[in-house]
């Protein structure tokens, strides 16, 4: 039997999914402890341009 | 020796209050009038309302911490403010009632030399008919007794699904003008992480619904992030977060009668339409608390000192305006009031001059679009800068306010849980400078994109973890309390 065509035109259709390797960066413990600071450095560059 | 009295103890009222009694609580009076007895990390209740916590988490008793901080702490609520005094009362004061159950009912006129309006929102779950956890047929994370109502309906749920039984999840906005639907991106992310863990989400249909335009508006309008190589609006990853889920969602829709299973509403195009539920967490419009003003002749001046939906008026510019003459310059960078130079409003109790996002109503005149968040990091930001300038005030340092905490002049950081666990969960950090876009200084897009930001991961599940801590550590002001950032 033919595989089914995936409904087009849904609203699940369109958005962007992210990739297995996305879904792993999330995840991994290396990088996300790497960005962990970098967020965190980003956020005390905005709290200081906030203070007047 | 002055009075400074605040109304309300939530995250601005007792920013303002640790503040104050540092910088000057020795040579003046600090006093805050709450109604209730704790204060609450409201963004963790979300956890709460899906059994990751417990409401001893979340809040703790605010007598022994003013206490020691020397404030005076009067558990009663605000009814009315007498900026000028009154024939009988040349000082200007507030008249309070009393909610200590020990002398509930009693009112009180306490005087002042400044006063802080911090009494946050009206949670208004009145505005639509069924709406809310008291009478209401929908549960709600806006305080921590509801949080903890809502996880006791999410666990039911979850062992009907266990027997086998499908369930119907609706989480979002309550009424055509709400504001916080961050608070219910977060919740719908954490409900869907919960049935997961139950081994249950298959028999689960969720459904977000709200009054935003597109997905990720959050009433600032939307954002643009860099990423991928590209400049993207958050409506984008707002809806890749929801597909990767297998949530679908409904925007542009003004929820007007909630009945037992069954949500009406309407959208932008004119429509009706119901959606059917069994677990629904809407959030509810907010007002002020209902304050009431009166001049010293017992004259009710309400309407000159607060905005008709309840907020009190400060130094923004409130003429009505057309959506494209809106500019940075309508917000207000002080929040005193315009006729008295002794009263403040911050956090959620200061009016907006108008929305953020573009005002829309559908054909049958319904308006259908979010109120302007704010947020708990311009909210401390506001509540700081004012207790700065009454500081340098009192200290004649300044003989007016001087700090700035526009909402168009200044950023906010929210981490949006999308499933608590120390390895598997994660979080959705977003960041937006400044709050009100400002497309005078930043042309293309409202924001400066470098301070710009979101990205979803463990890490911003682990920053959210740690600053629930953080936050709660300061609000206790414990030992070092004051390097840390609000």
């Amino acid at each position: 039997m033919p595989a089914k065509n995936k409904e087009p035109y849904k609203q699940s259709y369109y958005p962007p999914m992210p990739t297995g390797l996305t879904r792993y960066m999330r995840r991994s413990l290396v990088w996300q402890f790497i960005r962990f600071w970098i967020i965190n450095f980003k956020i005390f560059k905005l709290l200081t341009k906030s203070h007047h | 020796m002055s009075r400074i009295v605040i109304l309300g103890a939530g995250i601005s009222g007792h920013t303002v209050a640790r503040y104050l009694s540092m910088w000057v609580g020795k040579q003046h009076q600090v006093t805050v009038v709450s109604p209730k007895p704790q204060w609450n990390w409201i963004p963790s209740n979300v956890w709460v309302a899906c059994g990751e916590m417990t409401a001893k988490q979340v809040t703790f008793d605010l007598a022994p911490i003013y206490r020691k901080a020397g404030v005076e702490f009067l558990l009663a609520k605000a009814v009315s403010v007498h900026p000028e005094g009154a024939a009988e009362r040349i000082r200007p004061f507030v008249r309070i009632e009393h909610t200590d159950p020990a002398r509930a009912g009693q009112t009180e006129d306490v005087d002042y030399d400044f006063l802080v309006n911090a009494t946050g929102p009206k949670l208004n779950f009145g505005a639509t008919p069924g709406l809310g956890p008291e009478g209401g047929h929908t549960v709600s994370v806006c305080t921590a007794e509801h949080a903890v109502h809502a996880n006791a309906q999410l666990q039911e749920n979850i062992l009907a699904m266990r027997a086998g039984e499908r369930r119907r999840f609706v989480v979002g906005t309550g009424h055509g003008m709400c504001t916080c639907q961050g608070a219910a991106f977060e919740y719908i992310y954490n409900v869907d992480h919960s049935l997961r863990q139950a081994g249950v989400r298959d028999q689960a249909e969720i459904t977000w619904i709200s009054n935003e335009y597109e997905l990720g508006d959050f009433g600032m309008g939307g954002v643009h992030i860099k990423r991928g190589g590209y400049v993207t609006n958050g409506k984008v990853f707002a809806e890749s977060l929801m597909v990767e889920r297998g949530i679908s969602w409904i925007t542009r829709a003004a929820v007007n009668k909630i009945e037992p299973n069954k949500i009406h509403y309407e959208t932008l195009d004119g429509t009706y339409h119901e959606l059917d539920y069994d677990f629904a967490m809407l959030i509810p419009p907010f007002a002020g608390v209902g304050l009431k003003a009166f001049g010293n002749d017992g004259s009710d001046i309400t309407a000159e000192v607060f905005a008709p939906n309840g907020f009190m008026k400060v130094d923004g510019d409130y003429n009505p305006k057309p959506f494209d003459e809106w500019s940075k310059a309508d917000w207000p960078r002080y929040y005193e009031t315009p006729k008295y130079k002794n009263v403040f409003a911050v956090g959620i109790a200061f009016a907006p001059p108008h929305l953020i996002s573009k005002p829309m109503s559908s054909p049958n005149g319904t308006p259908i679009n979010p109120a302007p968040p704010r947020t708990g990091m311009p909210s401390a930001a506001i509540g700081k800068a004012v207790a700065e300038n009454i500081r340098d005030i009192l200290n004649g340092k300044a003989t007016g306010p001087t700090h700035t905490a526009s909402m168009a002049e200044m950023g906010a950081a929210c981490v949006a849980s999308t499933g608590s666990h120390i390895f598997k969960g994660s979080a959705a950090t977003m960041t937006v400078f400044p709050v009100v876009p400002d497309y005078e200084t930043y042309p293309d897009y409202g924001r400066d994109m470098d301070l710009t930001f979101g990205e979803v991961g463990l890490a911003g599940h682990w920053m959210k973890w740690i600053l629930h801590y953080v936050f709660l550590y300061q609000a206790q002001l414990r030992p070092g309390w004051s390097i840390l950032p609000d």
